[in-house]
């Protein structure tokens, strides 16, 4: 297991390292970012002293080996933007996501879990239609506008709800309702088909035949075994939320890593999208490694 | 008014699909007392398990739906329980067993937990569980027990799972064990191992046996009574023996002649002149494990080789070195003296229509997308120089009706046949290449009996018509007697015995043939009582 853990840690790090490569160089195609920074009517020393404090004036490939020091030392550079450390503002903003990831994610898979596994045991029954409404709204209905309608609807209309921002429990109602809905669709839709699957399988009849309860069959019997497929889409969903849920972020003003990466290019600071990419990639790493993990937990014939 | 353990009473069971209402039993009438074993005996299609399934209520409803009878158990009608009632009987009263133990074990659960939960599903606390579990693999016979218990179903054997299947359905103790088809799965000698601890546990308990199968041979070892079905009816009933030495209804008959194994063995063949194929020293190993281990195998124009052997023993992988689907590690085979592994691909690829093979599912092997007509004629898209466009559509209605089959089914899809036909299906297009040597793994195991012996006799004629010759991969030693010319015993890789057919069946050398021709069930009642009682009794 730790020999499995390492290679895949190495093989992650490559890919990091490439990575990491592929972003300083485009990120510097967009061009310069004084312009951005500076008024409109900054003279010309000033504007060469700000290239001249960032070093934007070296050639890309000493920039480019200037940066590489400094990560090696830990350093991931300043932020333009709030001239504080880049690190600092990106892990900041990712505390954020991540809860929202967390809890979002929980209550997609404790829901898409349950109704999922009762809408496989009786096909067509009140679950089952349930399963088919939110996988068809989820499919079909696009975030942003469902984010704009709940906030027309329970914020402005009712009053019930914050617009936007965090501060209380409450500001985290819409924005978790609203990413709730798609990846709930979607892991509901494979909860169910994978529990079809395995609720008509052999070792399920031997359970009836040994006169098990119901409710054991399909949770305790059925589901382990219907978890491998649905672990997989939960971990990409919840990898889809943690990159980065930027329109969602972006409609609630919500402080995560997903409107820090649009502001930040934007405003062409290019330390924090590098420190952003490269957090959300340790994260996807970290990600990956948990399903795997979960994987052999749930299913003994897999080894690593 | 009834003194019956369990007794059925006409009992109709229909299922609703597409195709229209399939009426699986109609008024089946059988009944169980203590310590009896009554086998259902009948072919795939035949309604043989569905009184069971009514019985422990695995019938799903709908499509199923019960239409008449009664279930008695102790004389009252499980049909007018409740759910909750049935469950409670499930395990504890009435417990069963099934073919695949691999597929009804849960995968993710170690054996111990699953054993105990029967224990526990009825009321029984987690220690006392445990106990009886650790108490029951001990009892049948499963090595180390205490290890075993933490361990998960794929670490057993084909043989130990069906042991631990035995040891849940009899961790309560219930009345009536019913077991589906519990053997077919299993290599003959571990077969005859399961058996055995099926009838010493059912001498301890008392219980009443249930026996669904399709294995005269299993019938003549452990059944008192037998009930014969075809086509959802029960057509004989009675005495295992008696109905054997008797059999009154026509169908009856028909099965017990169509059981392989009595018919004359062919006589000895010249084998001088030059082999069709010859392998030598063949090897292969998977990682640690040597599938063969320098085996040498000669087959003469029109000559059936059989390789007989257990699980395990290398028979499949020899049959894939020699077509050369899994290359050997080492080893010649030369094809009327050329060496195929020497071979550059495109030579290869010109005599691979020489080399044809016929696998055991047919529902697999046949492509669900293609009719009939594209999986015959594919081999003429692959090879054009054998037959000209034009006159493929004839010639697939010709291979057709060689096989048994009608022209007009060439427009049909593989599942709109019967598994039978499907594997007629496959011989024709292993024929459509005009092959010199068949190799058949396995491929008449999967059908039933008189199935079996329609397609042997098939591949019999075609032999004598196209003077082919065929590599016949099989378990079942009753069905190589009647077909071979030569029979290669193989045993972990390794060839034990090799010989013509009678010197095997009528004077084998070797301990490990003599073990497999013993363990081998005869359909005679007779034969089989005479046979337990030359059984040293090792085991009692």
């Amino acid at each position: 297991m730790t020999g499995f853990i390492g290679k895949r840690a190495l093989a992650s790090g490559i890919s990091l390292i490439g990575l990491v490569i592929l972003v300083f160089f485009l990120s510097r195609l967009t061009g310069d970012p004084t312009n951005l920074y500076l008024p409109l009517d900054a003279s010309i020393e000033a504007r060469e002293q700000f290239r001249e404090l960032h070093g934007f004036n070296d050639p890309l490939i000493v920039q480019f080996g200037r940066y590489v020091l400094d990560l090696a030392q830990g350093d991931f550079g300043e932020s333009l933007q709030q001239a504080r450390p880049a690190m600092e503002v990106v892990l900041q903003a990712f505390g954020w996501t991540l809860r929202l990831a967390v809890i979002t994610m929980t209550c997609v898979t404790v829901a898409a879990i349950v109704i999922g596994s009762l809408a496989a045991f009786k096909v067509g029954g009140i679950f089952d239609r349930i399963a088919t409404f939110f996988s068809l709204v989820g499919a079909s209905a696009p975030d942003f506008w469902l984010a704009i309608v709940a906030i027309v609807i329970f914020a402005v209309n009712l009053h019930w709800l914050p617009t936007s921002g965090t501060g209380t429990p409450w500001h985290w109602v819409l924005p978790v309702a609203v990413l709730f809905v798609r990846p709930f669709g979607l892991i509901l839709q494979v909860v169910r088909g994978s529990m079809i699957t395995t609720l008509s399988s052999a070792y399920v009849k031997t359970a009836r035949a040994k006169g098990v309860r119901t409710r054991p069959i399909i949770f305790v019997h059925g589901l382990r075994n219907a978890m491998l497929p649905v672990i997989t889409v939960i971990g990409d969903q919840a990898a889809a939320i943690l990159n980065g849920a930027v329109v969602i972020e972006t409609i609630f003003g919500f402080p995560g890593i997903g409107k820090l990466m649009i502001d930040s290019i934007l405003l062409r600071d290019f330390s924090v999208v590098l420190a952003s990419i490269m957090v959300s990639a340790v994260a996807i790493f970290i990600m990956n490694l948990l399903i795997d993990i979960a994987y052999a937990m749930l299913d003994p014939r897999i080894r690593y | 008014m009834t003194d019956h353990l369990l007794e059925v009473r006409d009992l109709s069971v229909e299922f609703h699909t597409a195709a229209g209402t399939v009426k699986a039993v109609q008024n089946v009438s059988w009944h169980l007392d203590r310590g009896e074993t009554l086998a259902i005996l009948g072919e795939s299609g035949s309604g043989k398990s569905v009184s069971a399934s009514a019985v422990m209520n695995l019938i799903d409803m709908p499509p199923g739906r019960i239409t008449s009878g009664q279930i008695l158990l102790n004389g009252r009608d499980m049909l007018a329980m409740t759910a909750e009632q049935r469950r409670r009987i499930n395990g504890c009263k009435i417990a069963m067993i099934f073919q695949d133990p691999l597929a009804h074990l849960n995968p993710v659960y170690t054996v111990g937990w699953q054993i105990a939960e029967m224990v526990t599903t009825h009321g029984g606390t987690r220690d006392k569980a445990q106990a009886r579990a650790l108490e029951l693999l001990r009892r049948v016979g499963i090595p180390e027990p205490e290890v075993a218990m933490r361990k998960y179903p794929h670490q057993f054997s084909g043989g130990q799972r069906q042991r631990l299947m035995i040891a849940m359905a009899l961790a309560c103790k219930p009345d009536i064990l019913i077991a589906d088809e519990p053997t077919t799965a299993l290599d003959v000698t571990v077969q005859a191992q399961v058996l055995e601890l099926l009838e010493e546990l059912q001498a301890e308990t008392g219980m009443g046996l249930l026996l669904i199968t399709h294995d005269l041979g299993v019938v003549a070892e452990i059944a008192d009574r037998v009930v014969v079905m075809n086509g959802g009816q029960i057509v004989e009933t009675g005495n295992a023996a008696e109905v054997y030495r008797n059999p009154k209804h026509p169908y009856t008959h028909k099965l017990i002649d169509a059981a392989p194994g009595k018919g004359a063995m062919p006589a000895e063949r010249d084998r001088t002149g030059q082999p069709l194929l010859r392998a030598e020293g063949l090897t292969k190993t998977y990682g640690a494990f040597q599938a063969l281990k320098g085996v040498d195998l000669t087959i003469m124009p029109g000559e059936t080789v059989a390789v007989v052997g257990e699980s395990g023993s290398g028979k499949s992988t020899l049959a894939r070195a020699i077509l050369r689907l899994d290359d050997p590690d080492r080893g010649r085979i030369l094809y009327r003296g050329n060496d195929l592994m020497a071979m550059a691909p495109r030579q290869l690829f010109g005599l691979r229509r020489d080399l044809q093979m016929v696998f055991q599912d047919p529902t697999q092997s046949l492509n669900p997308r293609m009719t009939v007509f594209q999986l015959i004629s594919e081999a003429w898209v692959i090879h054009p120089e054998i037959l000209p466009k034009g006159l493929w559509r004839d010639r697939v209605a010709e291979l057709l009706v060689k096989v048994g089959l009608r022209p007009e089914m060439a427009a049909r899809y593989p599942h709109q046949f019967s598994g039978g036909q499907r594997q007629r299906i496959a011989i024709a297009r292993a024929l459509a290449m005009e092959p010199k040597l068949i190799v058949c793994d396995e491929a008449v195991s999967a059908l039933d009996v008189s199935i079996q012996a329609q397609v042997i006799e098939l591949l019999d004629g075609l032999r004598r018509e196209f003077g082919l010759s065929y590599l016949f991969i099989a378990h079942d030693l009753p069905v190589v007697r009647d077909f071979a010319d030569r029979v290669v015993v193989m045993k972990s890789g390794e060839i034990v015995e090799e010989g013509p057919v009678r010197q095997i069946f009528d004077a084998a050398r070797h301990p490990y043939t003599r073990a497999l021709l013993s363990a081998s069930l005869d359909p005679d009642p007779a034969v089989q009582a005479a046979r337990r009682a030359a059984r040293p009794l090792e085991t009692a």
